[in-house]
Parts: structure tokens; C-alpha cells; sequence
């Protein structure tokens, strides 16, 4: 994958595919320790011991469609090319985390990329699973909390309504930026 | 978060909105699985959005759905417009949701040189 906001928005699908109804998706930027951390959480049904073993293994998945799994994997090649580590932990019917911690100055880092681009993807895609987003750089923050956004909106108005998407690409691009 | 926009916009559309939301007579569905991702999918979908915003196309839903198994062809989109056959279009681009948009959303005709295969 070209960026990491790529991977995220893979390792996001899994936990869609988890039935979370709730999933954080949260990057910490830090020059000083050079260290980039990230973290998707998910409340979903989770995955035994045994499937999260071989779940980092890659040629494991509990699809039908194509025998092997790749997304996960393929994360941990990115993140240890990196002089980082992956730790993925998970409990049956409460949920999983996918954690990343990686040299942030590493030659071979993939950038974070369109990372608004992934957050609004998830969040049109699925208006009925909430998001939050969280973007730490230094001593800036930015979030983005799907949760506040519907309890504005109401039930009349869906989040994936083409008027509301302008503003949440919107306020996602702005956020970031402010972060640099 | 500029909520207080948000809360305006809920009100300037809201009539509008009520419509929408239910009843999309056309689905544009991205596949989004590890391999379509990695071929570009996200783009593409980006350019859907972009595009049937630009042309104000109303009754169009765009979402995504998992691997379909058909890895080789991605990205991979597929096109349902009620009471036709859905159809699938492969190895997609920005440039080719465009012509998607014009020629099969807006005209009627599928572009047959997308076109990977055929259901229903
Ligand atoms: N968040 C999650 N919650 C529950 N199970 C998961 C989660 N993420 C991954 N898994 C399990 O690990 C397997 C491998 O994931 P992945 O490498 O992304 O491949 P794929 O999604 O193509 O199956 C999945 O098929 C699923 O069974
Ligand atoms: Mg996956």
C-alpha cells in the first residue's frame, strides 16, 4: 500500500466486517520520541487466541471468497519495515485492537496519506456504525466524533446525504491541516 | 468541528433530504477489500462522489462492499439501477468512474469496454 491512511481504511473494513458498531481510529504523531503510533479499536465480535496467532500469519482469513488473508499481514510487513512492531489484541464478543508503533523518520515509511479521504469513506459507507478519529501531532489535536455529528443531524438527515458529505471532507481536511 | 454550520446546512435541506435518503433507485458499490484498495479503490470511489456531486444526480447511492474473490480484476465496481441487470466493471479508475458517471449513470449505456461481467 502506497499510504498508511490506506492500510487504516483496510484494518477499519475488518472491523466493519466484525459487525463493531463503534470503531476509534487514532494516530499519534510524535518528532521528538521520531516514534508514530496507531491504533484502530473496535467493539466487534472479536477473535479467539488461536485466530489472532495466525491471524498475523498471512494465508489466514474465514472467508470463503479467497483463502488467504492479506490485509493484516501486510500491515505488519509496512510497520516492520519500519523498525516497528504490530501488537494485535482481541477478546470474543468485546472486541479487537491493532496496534502500530513505527520510526517515524524511517526511510521506507509509507506517508499517512489521504487520511480524510479514508475517514470519510468509512463514515458514508457505513451511516449506520459511529467513528471517532483522533490525530495527534505534537501538542495539536484534531477529532472527529461521527457520534456528535448524528446527534445534530437528527434522524431525518443521513450522515451520507451528499450536502452533509461537502461539510465532513470539509472538516476533515481542515483539521488536519491545522495540525502542521 | 464546525457544528454550528452543520446544524444550518441540516436546516437549509432538510425537505430535500427526506427524499434521498430512502429510496436510491441507482447503487454504485466500490469494492473495498485488501486488493481493491491497494489497486486504487479509494480514489475511485472518491471520484464517484466527486463526479455525481458536480452533476447534482439525485437517486444515486454510493457505498462499498468487501473482496468479492475477483482479485485479479481490481478495482472493481459494480453498477444496480433498478430493474436492469447489474454489471460489473473492472480494473476501474478515476478517469474511467468519470466515464461511467456520463455514459452508463447519465445516458443509459453501459461502457461495455469496462464491463467484466453480468448478473441477473
Ligand atoms: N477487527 C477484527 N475483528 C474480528 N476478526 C478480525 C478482525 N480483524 C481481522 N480479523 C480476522 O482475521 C482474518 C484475517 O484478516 P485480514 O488479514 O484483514 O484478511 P481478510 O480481511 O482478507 O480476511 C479475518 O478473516 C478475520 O477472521
Ligand atoms: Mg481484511
Amino acid at each position: 500500500m502506497e499510504e498508511l491512511s490506506l492500510h487504516i481504511l483496510d484494518i477499519a473494513e475488518n472491523s466493519i466486517k466484525a459487525n463493531a458498531s463503534f470503531v476509534t481510529i487514532e494516530i499519534i504523531e510524535d518528532i521528538d520520541t521520531d516514534k508514530m503510533e496507531i491504533e484502530i479499536t473496535d467493539n466487534g465480535f472479536g477473535m479467539s487466541d488461536k485466530m489472532i496467532e495466525k491471524a498475523l500469519s498471512p494465508f489466514f482469513s474465514t472467508r470463503t471468497t479467497r483463502k488467504i488473508g492479506l490485509g493484516l499481514p501486510l500491515f505488519k510487513d509496512t510497520v516492520e519495515a519500519c523498525e516497528g512492531s504490530i501488537k494485535l489484541t482481541s477478546e470474543i464478543n468485546r472486541g479487537t485492537k491493532v496496534y502500530a508503533s513505527l520510526r517515524h523518520s524511517h526511510i521506507d515509511r509509507p506517508p499517512l496519506g489521504e487520511i480524510a479521504d479514508t475517514i470519510l469513506m468509512l463514515v458514508i459507507s457505513y451511516p449506520d456504525r459511529d467513528f471517532l478519529y483522533r490525530h495527534k501531532k505534537g501538542n495539536r489535536e484534531f477529532t472527529f466524533d461521527t457520534r456528535e455529528i448524528k446527534e445534530i443531524l437528527g434522524t431525518e438527515v443521513s450522515i451520507n446525504h451528499p450536502e452533509v458529505r461537502s461539510w465532513l471532507l470539509e472538516t476533515l481536511k481542515s483539521g488536519e491541516k491545522e495540525l502542521n | 468541528m464546525n457544528l454550528e454550520e452543520l446544524r444550518k446546512l441540516k436546516e437549509k435541506a432538510q425537505a430535500d433530504l427526506k427524499v434521498r435518503a430512502e429510496s436510491a433507485k441507482i447503487k454504485i458499490i466500490v469494492g473495498m477489500g485488501t486488493c481493491g484498495i491497494a489497486a486504487g479503490a479509494r480514489p475511485v470511489m472518491q471520484a464517484f462522489l466527486e463526479e455525481v456531486e458536480r452533476r447534482n444526480l439525485k437517486d444515486v447511492l454510493i457505498t462499498q462492499s468487501g473482496c468479492k474473490g475477483i482479485c485479479a480484476m481490481e478495482p472493481v465496481v459494480d453498477v444496480e439501477i433498478e430493474g436492469e441487470k447489474s454489471i460489473t466493471y473492472g480494473y476501474m479508475t478515476p478517469e474511467k468512474a468519470k466515464k461511467v458517471i456520463a455514459e452508463h449513470i447519465v445516458n443509459g449505456t453501459p461502457v461495455s469496454e469496462y464491463i467484466v461481467s453480468t448478473q441477473g
